[in-house]
């Protein structure tokens, strides 16, 4: 382990939305990431976990705390520098098909990432088109539109975005949540390989351990938007501390819990630790 | 297929297009053709239509049919340049207060808000009677008064694009605010917006008429439609055609811009929707039961899209009383569509055909039980949160199958749910009944589904992906939930997923589909053991991603 994490989130807390009627979903979450390392963000719907996400690339206000990405505070830095750090750092929506722009090409999505004020198109070809083939897109995606991919090629889509600006860490929002197992699988691998060729750094949030334990290093377990457990992915999976994240890796298909033809006693109360369940479930 | 080009032009762009450019030619050359004619006073006032004067003349003896065709030029002008003033106003206010910060778009909007509940045509009448009667003034005022109301709609317009992904992902690559507003928001509400200039074109051509009309607008010796309209009134009763030209032009004019905004709506968008056939209904040779003994007997399925695209192609299954069928394939395999077939729930222009589609004792290829249909099949969808009417409490809406179906009492049917959702293990089932869908969890709106669905006792639940949107602690509590139900009351489930991992826990029997058709029929055994032959359920199998670890049993630990 290096000395300085890439990315180092302090005690940061969240408020969402406005006046009296803003809550706070996000308290005090820490977290360091190193370079090279794959975090993945577990939990369940309400956990926060989105929000810690869309925080960390700028798309939530920051209530107390800090995010520090390779020595910048992002919240304070002054706007021109936040803008050259934040491209270093792309994040990657939940829904393929709400993340592309329906009247732009793929080729003018590409471009303005790439140059946010110009977004021209034929000036970065060369490179656009390599973003594609390193998703394993064609050459002729560049003149279409988001419409004529499948689901799966629009999140391919969406990760070339990313990967064409180069960046040093991305932030991946459940982004297979909403393709088919097989999409998922290709995309998983895809990801592998980018990990591998580009020692990527990916904060990976999901609902799904198995595939968190395929693709991650460690884990970070969110419940009501704290952090209840982190480690590696072999110890806390092996030996979880929290009877919540016990909880979880048992409702996983095939684990302890997911026997449906188990007697019931009573309807588990959502998200709500039960400790020793076992027992209840006798 | 995207190719721009190559896309139909639609046929009511063509007839708006054709109608408009009517409508220019004629303000072009009108004035210079018929200009003497129109201006030029003659003796022969007040006369009747005639071969030299189509509509007749008015109290100077001037031709109203040619006064008519060269205040096209006029009134046209006027109305473009009024539109233009609110639309490129109106657009810049509704659209720009999404690019900048919050607290100004909140300051804009409840400024826009208040001049909106203000009638517009009131304001322009203000506005000009305070510029001072005249073209110039009347174009003005007609322009203002429309501006809050172009700025509302137009605002409401672009946060609704403004809250996609996209265009957060390009406000966090630095796109810059006017850039964000001209690249992204501007284009994806151009459709509605395009629509919206061509029907406030149309009204804009009456409320300048109204104006001119009524002695505000156009003054003598110009003269627009809305002048015309004027100077015929007071002949009305005498000379009834005076006031048809104007009218009539008044009328065309409205619908050119109609027909040509719709029209342009539909071409300019790239998904372009193109006009779908109807699909020939091949009929398949109605064939005898052969297998009385199934609860449900499908055979030779086929379902067909509106555009003729095969769905679901000629498959054939039987679900046995009792008995959970697990249905597995991924998006656009078909399993949808087979079960919205069973329920006879097709979306309008599908085409459901088979040789034995029966329920029990119901072909459900005559249609016409309806009823029947309601309390024999009960269904549970994919969405808890879109499922239910958010408006409504939950009691109204869960109660509905036992009162219409059942024919019970309102009271008599809340008892029937109130025991149904205290045995799906719903605690307080009075208090879930008082509230509204947003106020539960979408695991207990799932149960709560459950529950209703199994009022009338149904003999098959179809499950169509119902636990996708919840979280797993909350999927294996809502799956163990209709096992219980199969076992207790001998429900037939039918149960839809493209988790095989899920469907291996729940089902008797599984068939895996894949474009339409039944590619394996397993077991639950032969798949738990993977004794799977063909390479796509392997595939499926080998895709779903598990645990490798699990936790160590929690007697090992004497932690908890």
């Amino acid at each position: 382990m290096s000395d300085t994490p890439l990315l180092r989130i302090s005690d940061l807390s969240v408020d969402l939305g406005h006046g009296i009627r803003s809550t706070r979903v996000l308290h005090g979450v820490s977290l360091e990431v190193e370079r090279g390392r794959t975090i993945g963000i577990v939990g369940e719907s309400g956990s926060g976990k989105s929000t810690l996400a869309k925080t960390i690339v700028g798309l939530h206000r920051i209530a107390t705390g800090s995010v520090v990405f390779d020595g910048v505070e992002l919240a304070s830095a002054p706007r021109a520098s936040v803008a050259t750090v934040r491209r270093r750092v792309q994040y990657i929506p939940q829904d393929p098909f709400s993340s592309l722009d329906p009247r732009r090409t793929i080729g003018q999505t590409l471009a303005e990432a790439i140059d946010p004020v110009g977004a021209r198109e034929r000036r970065h070809h060369a490179r656009i088109v390599e973003a594609l083939a390193s998703v394993a897109l064609q050459e002729d995606a560049v003149d279409r539109y988001p419409h004529e991919f499948s689901g799966g090629q629009r999140q391919r889509v969406a990760i070339a975005r990313a990967l064409v600006v180069d960046p040093d860490v991305i932030v991946a929002d459940e982004i297979t949540s909403a393709l088919d197992v097989s999409t998922q699988a290709e995309i998983l691998q895809l990801l592998e390989r980018l990990q591998r060729e580009r020692n990527l750094t990916m904060l990976f949030i999901s609902h799904n351990l198995a595939v968190v334990e395929e693709l991650c290093d460690e884990v970070v377990v969110l419940l009501h938007g704290r952090i209840v457990e982190q480690g590696a992915i072999a110890e806390v999976f092996a030996d979880p501390r929290e009877a919540y994240t016990r909880r979880l890796l048992e409702s996983v298909p095939g684990g302890a819990a997911f026997d449906v033809t188990a007697p019931v006693v009573t309807a588990a109360v959502r998200t709500v630790p039960v400790r020793g369940r076992r027992r209840l479930f006798g | 297929m995207s190719d721009r080009r190559t896309r139909r032009i639609p046929a009511s762009l063509i007839a708006g297009l054709i109608m408009l450019g009517l409508l220019v030619v004629i303000a072009v050359i009108a004035p210079i053709l018929w200009g003497t004619a129109a201006t030029a006073v003659t003796p022969d006032t007040r006369s009747a239509p005639s071969a030299a004067h189509w509509l007749g003349t008015d109290d100077l003896g001037r031709d109203v049919f040619a006064r008519t065709l060269v205040a096209t030029r006029l009134t046209l002008i006027m109305a473009a340049a009024a539109t233009a003033g609110s639309v490129v106003l109106g657009v810049l206010i509704g659209g720009l207060v999404w690019v900048g910060p919050r607290w100004v778009r909140e300051c804009v909007l409840r400024v826009i808000d208040s001049t909106v509940a203000f009638p517009s045509l009131i304001l322009a009448l203000v506005i000009a009677a305070i510029l001072g009667a005249g073209t110039a003034s009347a174009a003005v005022a007609i322009a203002v008064a429309g501006v809050p109301s172009f700025a509302r709609i137009t605002s409401n317009m672009t946060g609704a694009v403004a809250n996609r992904d996209y265009v957060g992902t390009a406000r966090l690559l630095g796109v810059p605010r006017f850039r964000l507003f001209s690249r992204h928001l501007l284009p994806n509400i151009s459709g509605p917006l395009l629509v919206l200039i061509a029907s406030s074109f149309a009204l804009t051509l009456l409320d300048i008429s109204s104006l001119s009309f009524v002695g505000l607008g156009v003054q003598s010796p110009e003269f627009d439609w809305g002048r015309l309209l004027n100077e015929g009134l007071p002949a009305v009763y005498s000379q009834p055609l005076q006031v048809v030209g104007p009218s009539v032009m008044l009328v065309f004019a409205g619908v050119a811009a109609m027909l040509t905004g719709d029209g342009l709506a539909v071409y300019l968008d790239p998904r372009g929707s193109r006009a779908a056939r109807s699909t020939p209904a091949r009929r398949a040779p109605r064939g005898p039961s052969t297998r009385p003994d199934a609860l449900v007997e499908v055979r030779g399925l086929t379902v067909r899209a509106p555009g003729g695209k095969t769905l679901v192609d000629g498959i054939s299954f039987e679900i046995a009383p009792g008995e959970i069928l697990g249905l597995v394939g991924e998006s656009g395999s078909g399993k949808s569509m087979t079960a919205m077939s069973l329920g006879r729930l097709q979306a309008d222009g599908v085409a459901v055909d088979a040789e034995v589609l029966r329920l029990d004792d119901l072909d459900l290829l005559a249609g016409g039980h309806r009823s029947r249909l309601a309390k024999e099949i009960g269904l549970v969808y994919q969405d808890p949160g879109s499922t239910f009417n958010p408006a409504l409490r939950m009691g109204a809406q869960l109660t509905e199958v036992a009162r219409v179906h059942l024919g019970l009492s309102r009271r008599a049917a809340r008892d029937t749910l109130r025991d149904g959702l205290g045995e799906m293990r719903i605690r307080e089932p009075e208090k879930v009944m008082g509230q509204h869908p947003f106020q539960l969890s979408g695991g207990m709106l799932q149960r709560a589904g459950i529950a209703s669905s199994l009022v009338t006792d149904p003999k098959l639940l179809i499950a169509d992906e119902p636990t996708t949107a919840l979280d797993v602690t909350v999927q294996a509590d809502v799956l163990r939930q209709l096992r219980r139900v199969n076992r207790d009351h001998g429900t037939a489930v039918l149960f839809i997923s493209h988790d095989i991992g899920v469907v291996e826990a729940l089902c008797d029997r599984v068939l895996v589909m894949r474009t339409g058709e039944i590619v394996e029929r397993l077991t639950s055994d032969q798949l738990r053991r993977r004794e799977v032959e063909h390479p796509y359920t392997r595939a499926l199998l080998a895709a779903t991603p598990t645990l490798k670890t699990t936790p160590r049993p929690i007697e090992e630990h004497d932690r908890v």
